[in-house]
């Protein structure tokens, strides 16, 4: 496993945004995230944890820098090649569902499918319901987002992010708008899924952004950020692939 | 289904209301050029149809449109004859029946024969100046519309005594006289002969029924000095719009000068072509403020969906998908406005249709309409390319959106 490249590399990654006031949302982050790895990032409301997971996600272009997907150097990549590289290698869930409002359940989980032109309508089709089956939501796929609760969007929106089969899943405070137990079936799924592989045998890794410390406490491995740098980098509990 | 076509679809459809005024702003467009244009065109084919039916096709006249080459000039090369004008006496054509038989060999039409005199028609003491036409009255009704424009008398009744005359009626009531009415005709040469009114016409054109009149070729014949004269052969094709052609072919094979009615009145077609710059015109503002509805209409859409947009983005879509779809939303506005406008076009030109002008001084008409698909093809062309790139532009906006910048917003 050790000459696999590692999912996710950071390298010395600072982004300054233009303006009369140049802010400094990351600085000179070095991250790796493995195949496996169940990664929470945290830090107070503006430290850029959020900054962080966008130029991870290929959302953010640093200015200065190299982000590394699969090995793959992204940051000179033209925008296309990046939502190309987005719809193969990652899935996003964010705090918000961002469900398409007009489409049912089945429909927006599809919605990768169809963009990555992969897949026969039958096959998508079968896909998607197993994925929505998988999460407990079998019997909601016809529905449309404002006919589901907020944990049932939540776990559309998932299924929306393996729709592909990622090697990554971002997760921007997933729980941040859900009741206790909606949040402890969320990250429940979104731990279940770093022990699955993807078709191709890769090992996956998921990474969630948040400001709850008892969510946190949940993974195995916590990145504290602090004014755009990591404070801290802690590895509680070994993951499943060891370094 | 495809992705584009998919979401393009469920956009257009879910705002139901907005595309309908958008798909009616277009079908408006649409339909109200539609009967423009057919309108427009209609009372154009009316006009030259009137026109042209008032005249022959084309006239074969005994004139050359160049002098004769002289048999000096074919022998020797550096002689050179100047000065010579078109003989002044009208020649006749030669051989008229011969060359009559074999335009009609292949004319998709028919040919009368005609003589032409100036003469003066005296009637209780009052002279007035008119030309005298000779005519073949069996032909005649072959090339020109007088036959139905006989009024009290029949145009066999040229047949019916020695010397008749048909007048027309302004002739007629200038001089006061009636069908059966014997006046003189004395031609410019002196001849004079008495002939008989047996009918009057009107043709509408006060022009002609002022100073025209008709008899038999034998009479103009006389009148004119010339036995066996002809001064115009009048074609009438099935096609008026191929005369030009055939007037062409006609001088090539006889020699004689043809004037087609087109030549003959280049000046009213070209007051057409102004006419059909002005229409085309106005169709194409009427599809352009139509187009500034569609406009309107996506960009509220874009403007509405920046966040499902930019969770479009971040998930992998391309820009140009993000743009094609909302392309594809306005051409689907467009192409329902196209569909809905051809019917209102033609429910409204038929509409048109129905309405009847009534005028003291003519037959009661409808309305010319002119229905042709050249009309619907070329409306929603334009209406369509109008969405298009009415829709391109706020697609284009919305392909540019970073989804970083909506995500970061709302979270």
């Amino acid at each position: 496993m050790s000459d696999e490249p590692p999912l996710l590399e950071v390298r010395n990654v600072t982004r300054i945004i233009d303006g009369e006031v140049p802010t400094t949302l990351v600085a000179d982050v070095n991250l790796t995230v493995r195949s496996g790895e169940f990664v929470a990032i945290t830090g107070p409301s503006g430290s850029g944890k959020s900054s962080l997971l966008y130029l991870l996600g290929l959302l953010d272009v640093p200015t200065s820098g190299e982000v590394l997907i699969l090995g793959r150097a992204a940051s000179k990549l033209s925008e296309d090649t990046r939502a190309d590289l987005r719809l193969a290698t990652l899935g996003f869930v964010f705090q918000f569902h961002f469900l398409l409002p007009e489409f049912s359940a089945l429909e927006n989980v599809m919605l990768p499918m169809r963009a990555a032109h992969r897949l026969s309508e039958a096959d998508m089709k079968t896909r998607a319901l197993d994925l929505l089956t998988s999460l407990g939501l079998g019997d909601h796929a016809r529905k449309r987002p404002d006919q589901l609760s907020g944990g049932q969007r939540q776990r559309v929106a998932i299924a929306r992010a393996l729709a592909n089969d990622p090697s990554v899943i971002l997760a921007d405070e997933p729980t941040g708008n859900l009741d206790t137990a909606s949040s402890d079936q969320v990250l429940g799924i979104l731990r279940s899924l770093v022990a699955t592989k993807a078709a191709d045998g890769r090992g996956r890794a998921v990474v969630i952004v948040t400001h709850d410390l008892d969510l946190a406490a949940r993974t195995d491995r916590r990145i504290h950020v602090v004014d755009g740098r990591i404070a801290s980098d802690e590895r509680v509990e070994p993951g499943p692939t060891r370094i | 289904m495809n992705l584009v076509v998919l979401v393009a679809w469920t956009h257009v459809r879910s705002r139901i209301r907005q595309t309908l005024v958008g798909v009616l702003g277009v079908a408006t467009g649409v339909g109200f050029s539609v009967m423009m244009a057919a309108l427009m065109e209609g009372s154009q084919r009316d006009f030259i149809a009137q026109l042209v039916d008032s005249l022959p096709h084309i006239s074969v006249s005994d004139e050359r449109r160049s002098p004769p080459v002289q048999p000096a000039e074919i022998a020797f090369g550096a002689a050179e004859i100047r000065g010579q004008i078109t003989p002044a006496l009208r020649p006749g054509i030669k051989n008229p029946y011969a060359i009559m038989a074999s335009l009609e060999s292949w004319l998709p039409g028919s040919v009368a024969p005609s003589v032409q005199a100036r003469a003066v028609i005296s009637f209780s003491g009052r002279d007035t100046a008119a030309s005298v036409i000779g005519i073949d009255a069996k032909r005649e009704p072959n090339v020109s519309k007088l036959v139905t424009q006989i009024r009290g008398g029949s145009l066999d009744n040229l047949y019916k005594a020695s010397n008749a005359i048909v007048l027309g009626d302004g002739l007629a009531k200038k001089m006061g006289a009636r069908v059966g009415n014997s006046v003189t005709v004395t031609a410019g040469n002196g001849r004079s002969i008495s002939a008989t009114v047996v009918a009057l016409y009107h043709s509408g054109v006060s022009q002609i029924d002022d100073s025209q009149s008709y008899t038999l070729i034998k009479t103009a014949q006389i009148l004119a000095g010339q036995t066996g004269l002809v001064n115009e052969i009048r074609v009438k094709i099935k096609d008026a719009m191929q005369s030009r052609e055939i007037a062409a072919r006609i001088e090539a094979e006889t020699g004689y000068k043809s004037m087609s009615w087109q030549e003959a009145h280049e000046d009213l077609l070209s007051a057409f072509k102004i006419r059909d710059f002005i229409m085309y015109t106005v169709v194409e503002a009427i599809l352009l403020v139509a187009s500034f509805g569609t406009y309107n209409i996506i960009s509220t859409i874009t403007h509405e969906k920046t966040r499902d947009i930019a969770i479009m983005k971040s998930l992998g879509l391309r820009a140009a998908t993000v743009r094609q779809i909302f392309v594809l939303e306005s051409v689907l506005i467009g192409l329902a406005g196209m569909a809905i406008g051809w019917v209102l076009g033609l429910a409204l030109s038929w509409g048109m249709e129905q309405i009847t002008i009534r005028s003291p001084y003519m037959d009661s008409t409808h309305l010319p309409i002119f229905y042709s698909p050249y009309h619907y093809l070329l409306a929603g062309g334009v209406a369509l390319l109008a969405s298009v790139i009415a829709g391109y532009f706020p697609a284009r906006k919305a392909a540019s959106v970073q989804p970083v910048d909506i995500i970061r917003g709302a979270s």
